[in-house]
């Protein structure tokens, strides 16, 4: 993989090619990991049609100061982790990273948050002592917010998937716009759930339970698995191109939803063994009645191991 | 309801009463159409056979206190008066229509291998198991209800309501079987109950 090089005379001459600059907020870098375990095929188109400007963890002739005092024009700002307004607990080049935000904001025409920590806050937002740590769209000064061409794209998930960011980019850079949902998340990427392309779709129908890195059975009963609640499409796109966490036998933590990290992901909760919670759009009595229905019946076949 | 509906409701009732008075295999086809005064031939135009009348039987008699159970669930009230108005309900069932909880106890129950196909586990009596469900369900999201598995809370309930159908059905109780039902529902209560 060849990155390109960059410097500050780079990037006053134009480039036809829309620059990209990464910022890393209050973050644990798995989406830098991620975005660098794309296909390789993937990351060199995005690397011939973009302009990486920045990245903190990859070696660029420009520092982030560099950027800050020229006049470059950047067409997408991504940010990696959350914010918060205070020195005390993080802070970048010697500014708050909502100082170094929103000064990036001034310069840039999109602003995409990869990942739930950039875009709710997520796992930090946790963090008892700091109550200030919040997503990208809740830090934006309130000047910004008009100036502001398009909405905040958020690119949940923890990871996120590189291939949303290249979908995400490519279509920005085509068509100019993407329609988001609710969450400001692209409608595209967002409108399935986890649980569609699950392989273990039959087991949840019969209510087979299964059981951490087996093959076999659905995690939704026992080991609270967030498929059927959770909007992402994981399991039609792949991760590697391979696998997924509910393929590999690891219930999905809902990581692309409001709320992660949620407490007790590993566990369903539940109300006399009954799930405390139910698929997106059916009602408890409708759920909890086919459910009990499904219960009565035993397919030998689902009982037995796939493979012997 | 359609005609047909209608009619077939009203063989299901008269086969329950016969069903619960003398059995499944001492009633027959001739005897549910005698007391219909129906003709044997036409009986066949509704059920195809004892069987099925049966199973029919069970889903109809559970679903009438899957109804009341329904309404009392959707009602604002907290989950003690739910277990309480509940109670309340199928004792009235039981001294309204005893052949209805009969039927459950001495057919239902004791001839399982006439439902053994059809009526799998809850298949015929889903919408009550439903209803149950919901009531410990939110009984317990509301901290109103200990946490437990589901089963044992559900035997307990049943195990409580069949147990007093049983012994009003065997005319052992000395007052009227009303009178017992606050003390009824008192028992199944404390039984549910959260406790700090
Ligand atoms: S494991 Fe999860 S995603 Fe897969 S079928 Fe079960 S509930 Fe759905
Ligand atoms: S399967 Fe669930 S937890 Fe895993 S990446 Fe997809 S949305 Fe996130």
């Amino acid at each position: 993989m060849q990155l390109q090089k960059t410097s500050l005379e780079h990037l006053n001459t134009k480039s036809k090619k829309p620059k990209v600059l990464w910022l890393q907020a209050i973050t644990c870098n798995g989406n830098t990991h991620s975005f660098l375990s794309a296909n390789d095929n993937r990351m060199k188109l995005f690397l011939n049609s973009f302009d990486l400007i920045y990245h903190p963890s990859i070696t660029t002739h420009t520092t982030i100061k560099e950027i800050l005092n020229s006049k470059v024009d950047i067409d997408f700002l991504l940010v990696e982790g959350a914010i918060t307004p205070q020195k005390e607990f993080f802070s970048i080049s010697g500014y708050t990273p909502y100082e170094i935000f929103n000064k990036l904001v001034k310069k840039s025409k999109y602003i995409i948050a990869v990942g739930s920590c950039a875009s709710y806050g997520g796992v930090h937002a946790k963090f008892e002592q700091n109550n200030q740590i919040k997503g990208l769209s809740d830090s934006l000064d309130s000047q910004n917010i008009y100036s502001l061409a398009h909405p905040v794209v958020n690119l949940t998930g923890c990871p996120v998937h590189p291939e949303w960011i290249f979908q995400t980019l490519f279509s920005l850079k085509d068509y100019g716009k993407i329609s988001l949902d609710e969450r400001g998340r692209p409608k595209e990427i967002y409108y399935g759930l986890a649980h569609h392309g699950c392989t273990r779709n039959e087991y949840f129908e019969w209510k087979i339970e299964g059981h951490f890195g087996k093959k076999e059975g659905c995690l939704f009963y026992e080991q609270g698995c967030r498929g059927p609640m959770t909007h992402s499409n994981c399991n039609k796109i792949l991760w590697n191109d391979v696998s997924t966490k509910t393929r590999a036998g690891m219930p999905c933590i809902g990581c692309t939803e409001f709320d992660f990290p949620r407490d007790n992901m590993l566990e369903t909760k539940k109300n006399i063994g009954i799930p405390a919670e139910v698929p997106l759009g059916i009602s408890k009595r409708a759920y909890l009645s086919i459910s009990g229905v499904a219960k009565t019946f035993k397919i030998d076949r689902l009982h037995k191991k796939l493979i012997d | 309801m359609s005609a047909k509906e209608e009619k077939k409701n009203t063989i299901i009732e008269n086969s329950l009463k016969l069903f619960s008075k003398n059995g499944f295999y001492n009633t027959t086809i001739p005897d549910i159409a005698k007391s219909m005064k129906m003709s044997v031939g036409n009986m066949y135009n509704y059920f195809k056979s004892k069987e099925e009348l049966a199973k029919y039987a069970i889903k109809y008699s559970t679903n009438v206190l899957a109804k009341e159970l329904k309404t009392i669930n959707q009602m604002d009230i907290n989950s003690k008066d739910k277990v309480y108005l509940f109670t309340r309900k199928y004792l009235e069932s039981v001294k309204k229509a005893p052949e209805v909880i009969e039927y459950f106890l001495r057919v239902y129950l004791s001839n399982r291998e006439v439902f053994q196909e059809g009526c799998e586990g809850f298949l015929c009596v889903s919408e009550f198991v439903t209803e149950v469900m919901i009531l410990l369900d939110d009984g317990a999201s509301n901290k109103e209800f200990r946490q437990q598995d589901f089963f044992p809370a559900f035997a307990l309930i049943m195990g409580a309501l069949g147990g007093f159908a049983f012994l009003s059905g065997e005319k052992v109780l000395e007052k009227d079987i009303l009178e017992y039902s606050d003390a009824v529902a008192e028992n199944i209560f404390r039984a549910l109950k959260y406790e700090e």
